[in-house]
């Protein structure tokens, strides 16, 4: 069964807060997206299927709305908000992302919805929390991650290039993660007995806590860290961690070996290799591999430990540079030495150990008559279902099923022009 | 009131990627206990002895990073190489709802604990290990940390500018990450155990997690055939789903200050137009998004020039005047002591640790107006609650901690 099978989650359609809906839907929850009349602007976001813009082409619609159902409804008109507050009173949660203000000017205080629906889970997440003097503050991903402290530590050890943020929409998932984690935490506290409640997540405090040393090194010794190429933004320079492979493509060298058997297991990896006799510095990875311990603390003091230390590093980039960016993770991993290839994403999608562990997911897709391979889990339950349970809805595509679902009248709304026409035509 | 009141967490988890998880749970209520490792004196945590350090006094206790990621929580130390040890934790394990780790797959299993062991402790435990490749696979075997997971998901490789090597994350983003899905599946896990009285075993394989955060792309190349490794790509800080230009960060006044703008549409422009106030931004070229887009480098060369003149909070609050999202990038000093709205968050809780004192740390983003989280209590010093456990949850006497001390088992 699914862990969230039965919970009803009413998401007012924003490109801010779909990935929140999309991880409740994808967990069983019945997620119902509301779209404005014409539908959510994210349906004209690339890109596109065969790049022809269509509202039904969208693989950002597609992907983010996986797993729900929509209604397209101006719940902004009196008509609308009422058939909204119906489908409310049956819901167990409100997930929106309304600018400040919005649901109040338009009939939805907190009196109307967590006042009078006592079971009611309402997370409200904006760029800036509420309150607050930078409250209406206009936002999107970029400038998130700009302000919120991630952008400081991306980039390059050149400073006269900029700050980089990571793209992919992180500054938004970072929000939805804390909406997903107060959804579950609220629900769950419903059912062992308490009360549904109105939370709001702020996505500028959001990033500000996803910075990892960026902060506490400033909240607990007032250190600056500066941005570095691949690797952690540090208060003093580390050594470089990216290295480019014979075939142009990169990997990350991590923690060069420390002990005795990651020596030995380098050293045969190198001689598997046939390079052994390429490399000078081979005779100090034999001492390492001889020793019974390294004492790291003994680097730049103890010549010996300098030396096997140095060899380590100096053996990771002589390989790097002889073989492929891939055969170098998979020698490096067997030979016990984390490293990382660094892989587009259409190239980790397809390697081996992710296959072999389903990631890769078959969706019937109505719109192209066949199935899309999409990504998979990010968690693997033993026994709550995760799944794609549909493909993201058409434009209405559920709006007269939802409505009759709550006892409202659909074709009195469409007479009204508050729902689409998008349950009918399609 | 607390939202997790109740809910008992046996928790070995370390670093952020794990620890992240069971903080949050903390903070809302759990009785999160961490158990260590007496021998090495909570060693595997590295994050237990490295900086930062709120002064000269070095040692597992004295971590900043670690208090940061584990306030709330309890610290018992277990010798797990002793019997008496196996038999205090198997008693844990009975009156815990749910077991956290994050070592490499297969660490808890050798020391006796794995999934089926734990079952037959407790039937409805539930089992959550987050681990870089998870526990089944070709890869099952191999090891991570934060930027190995970055870069076989497809992160690091989208961060960057074209044509040079990646830029990356300059932090564990997938620790953080990681450590959210974590609690989620603990969440998730708990909901599922309320409803049909079971438990179960998560088995997180962290690259896999950030795999997911590659959505639009992966559709890109499976559905059109598009990959992502192509001239141009990644785009640095340019936006093409969806299209937005100007859309970059820019060089403002002073030595490494930085202002990031995005322009939405061609509604946001013509605001820009205003704000800029210099011919060359009215020329006809630039009013329309195909027209920005198609001399984006021209275009990010002028606004480098106009904000280059500008302080980046000038800048800010000038396009933000106008409705056009901007915003300076922020050092830490400015945006945790001088930014209104992380402090109207109550963002960062002073709390009280034993050893160290009063220190500063990361809150939570979130405001609940029923169950408040609450963060006061700093990380616990190794073994800290070893007696206060013993004593309250298992019912041993002070006397017999004392012995099991001396035996080296706590």
């Amino acid at each position: 069964m699914s862990a969230l099978a039965g919970l009803r989650v009413v998401e007012l359609a924003h490109e801010r807060i779909a990935l929140a809906g999309k991880l409740l839907g994808d967990m069983g929850a019945d997620v119902v997206v509301v779209e404005p009349l014409g539908g959510c602007p994210t349906r004209w976001h690339e890109p596109f299927v065969d790049d022809v813009p269509d509202p039904e082409r969208s693989l950002t619609w597609w992907h983010y709305n996986t797993s729900k159902r929509s209604i397209e409804l101006d719940w902004k008109r009196p008509e609308g908000l009422a058939a909204l507050q119906a489908l409310l009173a049956e819901a167990d949660v409100l997930l929106e992302s309304e600018d400040p203000g919005v649901l109040g000017a338009h009939g939805l205080t907190d009196g109307v919805l967590t006042g009078v629906l006592p079971r009611l889970v309402h997370v409200s997440m904006t760029p800036f929390g509420p309150t607050g003097e930078r409250r209406d503050e206009r936002a999107t991903d970029l400038t998130l991650l700009a302000g919120g402290g991630p952008a400081w530590n991306c980039g390059y050890d050149d400073h006269t290039l900029p700050p980089i943020r990571g793209g992919g929409g992180h500054g938004y998932a970072i929000g939805c993660h804390y909406a997903v984690l107060s959804v579950l935490t609220a629900v769950l506290h419903r059912e062992l007995g308490g009360r549904g409640q109105r939370v709001d997540v702020s996505m500028h405090a959001a990033a500000n806590v996803t910075t990892e040393m960026g902060s506490y090194n400033w909240l607990v010794a007032k250190g600056t860290v500066q941005r570095q190429t691949g690797r952690h933004a540090g208060q003093t320079p580390s050594m470089p961690s990216q290295q480019r492979c014979a075939d142009g493509r990169y990997v990350n060298t991590g923690v060069p070996p420390r002990t005795p058997g990651e020596y030995a297991k380098l050293l045969a990896w190198l001689r598997d290799l046939g390079l052994e006799g390429e490399l000078p510095e081979a005779v100090f990875l034999e001492m390492g591999a001889k020793r019974d311990r390294i004492d790291l603390s003994k680097i730049g003091v103890d010549d010996e430990v300098t030396a096997i230390f140095a060899a380590g590093r100096e053996a990771l980039t002589f390989i790097a540079g002889r073989v492929g960016a891939r055969e170098f993770f998979l020698g490096a991993q067997r030979a016990g030495i984390p490293v990382g290839v660094i892989y587009a994403p259409e190239e980790a999608y397809e390697d081996e150990h992710f296959v072999a562990r389903g990631f890769q997911v078959e969706v019937e897709q109505p719109q192209l008559g066949r199935t899309v391979r999409y990504p998979g889990a990010p968690y693997a339950f033993e026994k709550s279902r995760w799944a794609i349970s549909r493909a993201a809805p058409r434009l209405g595509e559920h709006t007269d099923e939802i409505l009759a679902e709550v006892g409202v009248d659909a074709a009195r709304l469409r007479a009204a022009g508050v729902v689409g026409s998008g349950g009918q035509s399609s | 009131m607390k939202a997790l009141e109740g809910i008992r967490v046996c928790d070995f988890t370390g670093q952020l990627a794990g620890a992240g998880a069971t903080k949050w749970l903390a903070a809302f209520g759990a009785d999160v206990i961490r158990i260590e490792d007496p021998v090495n004196q909570g060693a595997w945590d590295i994050l237990r002895s490295v900086p930062p350090f709120v002064d000269d006094r070095r040692g597992p206790d004295f971590g900043g990073g670690f208090n940061n990621h584990n306030v709330e929580k309890r610290a018992i130390t277990l010798n797990l190489r002793t019997e008496r040890g196996k038999e205090l934790l198997a008693a844990i394990v009975e009156r815990s709802d749910v077991v956290t780790e994050n070592f490499a797959a297969g660490v808890l299993e050798r020391w006796g604990f794995g999934y089926a062991a734990l079952k037959a402790l407790r039937p409805d435990i539930i089992y959550v290990s987050n681990c870089g490749f998870g526990h089944t696979g070709p890869y099952a075997d191999f090891k991570t940390w934060g930027p190995i997971v970055q870069a076989l998901s497809g992160l690091t490789f989208t961060s960057g500018l074209p044509d040079m090597e990646p830029a990356g994350w300059g932090f564990s983003y997938m620790d953080h990450t990681g450590g959210f899905y974590m609690a989620m599946a603990v969440l998730l896990a708990l909901i599922h155990r309320q409803r049909t009285g079971e438990g179960q075993w998560v088995d997180m394989a962290c690259c896999e997690t950030g795999l997911t955060l590659n959505g639009p792309a992966i559709l890109d190349y499976t559905v059109n055939g598009r990959p992502m490794r192509r001239p141009g790509q990644p785009n640095g800080n340019r936006s093409d789903w969806p299209r937005m230009a100007p859309h970059g960060i820019y060089r403002a006044q002073g030595d490494d200050e930085w202002v990031a703008i995005a322009c939405r549409d061609d509604r946001d422009w013509r605001a820009c137009i205003a704000v800029i106030g210099e011919a060359w931004a009215g020329e006809t070229c630039w009013a329309t998004l195909a027209g920005r887009l198609a001399a984006q480098d021209r275009l990010d060369e002028r606004l480098n020039g106009w904000c280059g003149r500008r302080g980046k909070f000038d800048v800010q609050r000038a396009f933000q005047a106008a409705g056009v999202p901007a915003a300076a990038v922020q050092k830490p000093e400015e945006r945790i002591d001088h930014d209104p709205a992380t402090a109207e968050f109550g963002l960062w809780p002073l709390v009280r640790h034993t050893k160290m004192g009063e220190v500063r740390v990361d809150g939570l983003p979130v405001r609940f107006a029923e169950t408040p989280w609450t963060i006061q209590r700093g990380g616990p010093c190794v073994g800290e609650h070893t007696e206060e456990v013993l004593v309250e949850l298992l019912g041993l006497s002070a006397a017999e901690v004392a012995a099991l001390r001396e035996e080296g088992v706590v």
